[in-house]
């Protein structure tokens, strides 16, 4: 089983810190692996630890994405990718998904399964996984909650979505795109502490690939921001400070029936 | 004369059209008026017997056109079946738009189709518009909610998909003679590569019912625990109402991923949402700020849940909502 692993490295968007003229202040803000990513690495560590598998970890991003990368070396990856490039930068997920799937071709083009998270929690577009899948004509499974089992062509997984969880049967190679799973995927990255001082990172750039500036970076991307801005709140900011359990019940109990969804 | 607008039409497991799609030809009518009233037009995936079923969504919903793929093997989504029919379709019609619902089903279908046909997709739009060059402005938003975006896109046609909830359907009818052309296929020429072997659905129904509730009990990570869920659990109960986490919460384990509200979960409007020792982080508020009263119970006087509450409660749910479960206890 060859597995190509594409991870992200984000922003902590629960830190995110606002200038006063509604830029993002980007200094001091902690990356972190995206969280989905997390479970989308616990997939990929255990297939590796009872069938037997290669795994190769991808991510796109500046130099100091290595250091991520590096730590999914400890945790048992056993090659790691960074495509680093100026013209990759203002990318897309299509623009992305074309670089990523080009890569992967060219540095794992026998691979059996593609494992990435379900969406990221900077862009949160979900898109960047089944566009990979689209670019190169193979089947996906989105929504993957577990790979329950595999052989050399075929994968049971266990997909869960907003009715219910669906047992499907998928053809490989595929795109799996990894929600969450029953694993606790903090408990790798304490093992991962152990760090991978001497494992080499492959880091490609555009003439590595067989693409053209036109395909990537914001030259490939047919979306494009043309305007940005803080969303307005409009609720109506009463506060009510030392509410005890008596008093609050009671202000929520009136407060319902006057809107009319508890009866009086 | 532009080439029209496209809409999916999802055909939910149970057999109905979604709602979404409504949502999405009400706003499709709004856009379509701004693009010299170009054409709005649905596609359709269905098991052959049960269009008849179906035909007064789309003509009282002002669609056009309905495409219609009538065959035993379309009665369950497909990601290879539905994408590649889509594509197909899309070569052939040209169209300006195309427009999905984000449910599941779209975010699996949507960014496979954009892919396929080497055209942009925004995802997840709070609000879409045509600007000044007859372009379709997408805003969604983004960095966890915290940042608006309008996004363009160079590359035709134009895909945007929508959250369920985000658009409010027409209140009227919206009469058109719709025409329905049945589509001509051949699956055997499709390779479909994901076979479903088992479907189990969500058992726990106050779980379910975000959607519908006039009432949300929300949860955070300051209920510490699951059974601290139990507590939100039994209120709904009592009140009528769903319950919801954040995902801070969810990802702690103490609430399953289909109750998680917010950016990265559902959109919620309820009559009241009671969020409860939850923090705010605009990721989570930005599902509840469309909620008509957004009622906030924390202990720390600071937190930003108290800057999107219509009522904030400084002090404990500990103490608050036992007490109330008790009074409506009483009052039953």
């Amino acid at each position: 089983m060859k597995i190509a692993l594409c991870i992200k490295q984000v922003p902590d968007t629960t830190d995110i810190k606002w200038t006063e003229n509604n830029t993002m202040q980007r200094e001091g803000v902690e990356s972190i692996i995206n969280p989905c990513d997390l479970y989308a690495i616990e997939q990929a560590l255990n297939l590796k630890k009872y069938n037997g598998a290669e795994i190769v970890v991808f991510t796109m991003g500046p130099l100091q994405a290595e250091n991520m990368l590096r730590e999914v070396l400890a945790l048992g990856a056993d090659r790691a990718v960074l495509l680093t490039d100026k013209k990759f930068a203002g990318a897309d997920t299509y623009a992305t998904a074309k670089t990523l799937s080009s890569a992967i071709k060219k540095i794992l083009p026998d691979f059996d399964m593609i494992l990435c998270g379900q969406y990221a929690i900077d862009g949160d577009t979900a898109q960047t996984g089944p566009c990979i899948a689209g670019l190169l004509g193979i089947a996906q499974v989105t929504y993957v909650k577990e790979i329950v089992d595999n052989t050399d062509t075929t994968a049971t997984i266990i997909r869960e979505l907003d009715d219910g969880t669906e047992k499907i049967e998928v053809e490989l190679p595929s795109v799996l795109c990894v929600l969450n799973s029953d694993f606790e995927p903090s408990r790798a990255l304490i093992n991962g502490i152990i760090s991978a001082q001497d494992a080499q990172v492959q880091k490609i750039g555009l003439e590595d690939l067989d693409l053209t500036a036109e395909d990537v970076g914001i030259k490939g991307s047919p979306t494009y921001v043309s305007r940005a801005f803080r969303p307005e709140v409009k609720h109506g900011n009463e506060k009510l400070e030392n509410i005890d359990a008596d008093k609050g019940a009671e202000i929520l109990i009136k407060k319902m029936k006057e809107i009319g969804v508890l009866n009086e | 004369m532009s080439r029209g607008i496209l809409l999916y039409a999802e055909v939910t497991r149970t057999g109905y059209i979604h709602t979404v799609f409504f949502e999405l030809a009400r706003k499709a009518c709004e856009l379509s008026e701004k693009l010299d009233n170009a054409p709005i037009m649905a596609v359709l995936f269905s098991k052959p017997g049960v269009i008849n079923d179906y035909k007064e969504g789309f003509t009282n919903s002002g669609i056009d056109k309905v495409f219609v793929f009538e065959d035993e093997g379309l009665e369950q989504y497909s990601t290879d079946l539905y994408s590649n029919l889509i594509t197909d379709l899309v070569k052939e019609i040209d169209p300006e738009i195309i427009l999905i619902g984000a449910t599941n089903q779209g975010r699996d279908l949507a960014p496979r189709i954009s892919a396929t046909l080497g055209t942009g997709l925004t995802a997840d739009c709070v609000e879409l518009d045509i600007n000044e060059k007859g372009m379709l402005a997408a805003t969604r938003p983004t960095f966890g909610g915290q940042l608006m975006a309008t996004i363009l896109c160079k590359t035709r046609p134009q895909m945007a998909t929508v959250r369920p909830k985000v658009f409010k359907p027409a209140d009227e009818i919206n009469y058109k003679n719709t025409d329905f052309i049945y589509k001509a296929l051949n699956l055997g020429n499709i390779k479909n590569r994901v076979k479903l072997k088992e479907f189990t659905k969500v058992l726990n129904d106050t779980l379910n019912e975000l959607d519908s509730a006039e009432i949300i009990v929300a949860g955070g990570k300051g209920l510490k625990s699951s059974e601290g869920f139990k507590m939100l659990e039994e209120l709904a109960k009592l009140l009528g109402g769903a319950v919801g986490a954040t995902r801070g919460a969810v990802d702690l384990g103490y609430a399953p991923h289909s109750i998680q509200i917010g950016q990265t979960g559902k959109t919620v409007t309820p009559k009241v949402y009671i969020a409860c020792a939850i923090s705010g982080a605009v990721q989570h508020t930005v599902g509840i700020t469309g909620s008509e009263y957004i009622f906030s119970i924390n202990n720390d006087p600071n937190a930003p849940i108290f800057n999107v509450s219509d009522m904030g409660l400084v002090g404990d749910v500990f103490d608050i909502i036992p007490k109330l479960i008790e009074i409506l206890k009483e009052a039953k």
